[in-house]
């Protein structure tokens, strides 16, 4: 009944969207000025990590299964070089976006999208990744004796 | 050309993206297949296809000059541009073949070296690495050669910890290798920030022609070669920082050995070149003092030293990994005397070396795979019991020493030429002495292996006991490739002699 | 001598953090410290790469947009080199700092902490196999396990 740790899982239960948040508009963001898909990712994934280190693993496994990870960190490399061989297969150069949409300018705008998206994937997995296959090695120390 | 029909015009358009991006994107693809058996023939079908386009590619230099490549349609200095000239095509037809070989001789290594879990992201590490190696040779931007050299040290770094499945010691390794392999490529990238200073670009062409232009550059541009030559001298295995290679070598899984030995050093030493006669100059006159005590210094105490290390050395691989020290040290050596023969002579012992160690190390796996032997006092009577294997063996070994008509004669010869005619005669009698060593070294696997008896395992006698053909095959087109370097059959020594020539005058001119 | 210093600090903390990076991993023999001294070291030319970007008295590299709706936002976006080119020259007198090292430290920190990923699994590894992450025990318990192989045989 009596849960020590209830003001730290009422407070990131209630951060956890809003990091998330704040990733997408990091992302979109990096169009207009700084920001883009790897900072992005780190914070998306960090608000994986925030729910992972206050309900435990188990919990953020179920809300982020691991089979994502892998599908995750392919499927974003693969999203890069696939805009890639999109503009192979429309005639230019690899990754030249400017062939995308009619007006150049339009094309360089759509490319940079489905590329940083590809690298928001990937990023975010893989801190996922690491954090999961670090946090799920047995603890030496027990919990309670720290 | 009608044999250029061979090739459709779009792999002379998009191949050097091509070499790159195919490799990569599948091994994105093979990390997910669920199919285990269906990793290897991606892999298999990447590496095919990479080597049909660098053939083309290197073929299209030979008629119509060098290619260069544009990222995404923006043109250098802004943007990423890929090379392919007479200089880096050989090395990237080197790196596919050895990789489509190597991937051959994986399949039936496999199944005792890596846990069938294992498997697919094993080819995908490889697919990566060798995606890595590719791009670290084709580009033409020298922030995006350190990008790709990681891409391949990373990968390269999990592949050698898979070996943990048979010899924990490779976890030891690995670990070591990281962390020697990582302060190399800091090392270089230290080096690139001076030269970014200095010239304000990160295309090489560009920081050629500003280097040119400022006679050199003022200290700033000698502390960053100077960084660049410790970083890349770290990932060669130069004589004193080869510390990382014999370990990473012996206890890697095998055919992770036999790539990086015939390809990780060589994309190494052609960055060397790269960075010390088209971006650099020896015409600077630090770059020849460089060029002529560190590098020719290091090579020969290399060829020495790491000689004598291979002759006292109980487990083969051991051997063949010290062995391969000392012949960077002759490719080195080569380098150092910087004129147009030595030069040649040491880009051609590069592609000579890597198919007589890939052919070495081949058939070193096959005997582990048939009796999980790696230690020279357990080759006793392997000619009787694997005369083909052994065969091979001999075959490379040979060529390692520089027997006449072996492919490490060709390179040898024209090594000790190179010196002669700059009257070095203290380096001719180091190479002849070097391959003395070598002769000892090579000599008393060979002599165990002949006139031993044959071994017992658990008490049984193994009569004969060859290896499968995926292994015997990629091992003999390499051991008969060597040999036909030497006799030059099918204009194959001419070739690569001409090959090798055309590198040292691009290296020496302009873009050949 | 002081001025020197004073003026070119930014070089002499990043020749500190350098030299104290490479002695920790040539000194520790703890695997995790190796790591950290690796760290260190890299993050020591992340900051060099910065500090070269700067420009005295340059503004941060962002190109003002005429229009702040999206929708005209057009002249944020280029085709060409070209046309960013002449967009910074038509906006004169403001001083950009050079943005080019930033990016380049960006992937640099990826790579970084790449490696230190594959370091730490690896050293995790070696602790199930070994039980220590002592360079000198690995190497004593490795001459030990292996002499009693070769003896068996």
């Amino acid at each position: 009944m009596h849960d020590p740790h209830v003001i730290l899982k009422v407070i990131s239960k209630f951060l956890v969207p809003f990091i998330a948040l704040f990733a997408f508009y990091v992302q979109f963001h990096g169009d207009f000025g700084p920001g883009g898909g790897f900072q992005a990712g780190v914070i998306l994934a960090s608000a994986v990590i925030l729910y992972a280190l206050i309900f435990g693993l188990e919990a953020a496994k179920k809300a982020f299964p691991p089979s994502w990870v892998r599908i995750g960190m392919s499927s974003g490399v693969l999203l890069y070089g696939g805009t890639g061989v999109l503009t192979w297969i429309l005639g230019g150069d690899f990754l030249s976006y400017g062939v995308l949409a009619h007006d150049p300018a339009h094309g360089q705008h759509y490319g940079i999208i489905a590329v940083e998206l590809g690298v928001l994937c990937s990023v975010t997995t893989v801190m996922i990744a690491i954090f999961y296959a670090f946090g799920s090695r047995q603890p030496e120390v027990d919990e309670d004796n720290w | 050309m009608s044999s250029m029909s061979l090739f459709p015009q779009w792999i002379f358009e998009q191949g050097p993206a091509f070499l790159i991006v195919l490799p990569l994107l599948m091994g994105a693809v093979t990390a997910i297949l669920p199919n285990r058996s269906m990793a290897w023939w991606v892999t298999f079908f990447v590496t095919l296809i990479c080597t049909y386009t660098a053939f083309g590619l290197f073929q299209h230099i030979y008629f119509d000059g060098f290619l260069l490549y544009t990222m995404g349609g923006w043109a250098p200095p802004h943007g990423i541009s890929l090379i392919v000239d007479g200089l880096s095509a050989p090395i990237l037809l080197l790196i596919s073949v050895m990789a489509m070989l190597t991937v051959i001789y994986a399949l039936p290594s496999s199944i005792s070296e890596i846990e069938p879990k294992k498997r697919a992201p094993f080819y995908a590490a490889f697919l990566i690495c060798f995606a890595g190696l590719m791009g670290m040779v084709i580009t033409g931007d020298a922030f995006n050669v350190f990008v790709f050299l990681e891409v391949s040290s990373i990968s390269t770094y999990v592949l050698v910890a898979m070996g943990a499945a048979r010899d924990r010691r490779s976890l030891a390794a690995a670990y070591n290798y990281l962390i020697m392999g990582s302060i190399g490529a800091t090392f270089f990238v230290i080096g690139l920030g001076f030269l970014f200073m200095e010239t304000g670009t990160l295309n090489m062409a560009e920081m050629s022609a500003i280097l040119s232009e400022l006679n050199g550059g003022t200290r700033v541009s000698k502390v960053g070669y100077g960084f660049i030559i410790v970083g890349l001298g770290l990932k060669i295995a130069m004589f004193p920082l080869h510390t990382w290679l014999p370990r990473a070598y012996a206890y890697a899984p095998t055919k992770i050995t036999i790539f990086l030995a015939s390809t990780a050093t060589k994309a190494a030493i052609y960055l060397l070149l790269r960075f010390t006669f088209t971006v650099f100059d020896p015409s600077f006159d630090y770059i020849a003092v460089m060029l002529k005590y560190l590098i020719m210094g290091a090579a020969i105490v290399g060829m020495v030293l790491a000689s004598f290390q291979a002759i006292f050395q109980s487990d083969v691989r051991r051997v063949l990994a010290y062995s391969s020290v000392a012949q960077v040290g002759y490719i080195l050596l080569g380098i150092g005397i910087a004129t147009s023969s030595g030069l040649a002579a040491g880009y051609l012992h590069l592609l000579n070396h890597a198919i007589i160690k890939g052919c070495l190390f081949i058939s070193v796996g096959a005997f582990w795979y048939r009796f999980g032997i790696t230690r020279v006092s357990d080759f006793s009577g392997l000619f009787k019991t694997m005369p083909l294997t052994m065969g091979a063996f001999t075959l490379g070994g040979l060529s390692l020493v520089g027997v006449p008509f072996t492919a490490g004669f060709v390179s040898k010869v024209k090594l000790i030429l190179a010196a002669a005619e700059q009257e070095m005669w203290w380096a001719v009698l180091v190479i002849v002495f070097s391959s003395v060593l070598a002769i000892v070294y090579i000599g008393r696997i060979i002599i165990v292996a002949y006139f031993g008896s044959p071994p017992k395992i658990n008490g049984s006698t193994f009569i004969k006991n060859e290896a499968p053909f995926m292994m015997l095959f990629p091992m003999w087109v390499l051991g008969l490739m060597s040999i036909a370097i030497g006799v030059n059959a099918f204009g194959i020594g001419d070739g690569f002699v001409s090959a090798s020539e055309i590198a040292a005058s691009v290296l020496l001119g302009g873009r050949g | 001598m002081s001025s020197l210093i004073l003026d070119q600090y930014n070089y002499a903390v990043v020749i500190i953090l350098m030299m104290t990076g490479l002695y920790v991993v040539f000194a520790s023999r703890n695997l995790i410290k190796k790591l950290v001294g690796l760290s260190v070291f890299q993050t020591s030319v992340f900051l060099l790469y910065i500090t070269i970007g700067k420009v005295s008295g340059g503004q941060p590299p962002i190109v003002e947009s005429h229009g702040t709706d999206h929708v005209n936002s057009e002249t944020t976006l280029f085709a060409s080199i070209g046309e960013l080119e002449s967009v910074v020259q038509s906006s004169s007198g403001v001083l950009y700092s050079n943005p080019l090292p930033h990016v380049l430290i960006l992937t640099a920190i990826v790579v970084g902490v790449a490696t230190l990923a594959i370091g730490l699994s690896l050293v995790v590894r070696v602790r199930e196999v070994y039980g220590t992450i002592e360079e000198d025990k690995i190497e004593e318990y490795d001459r030990i396990y292996y002499k009693e192989i070769i003896e068996r045989q």
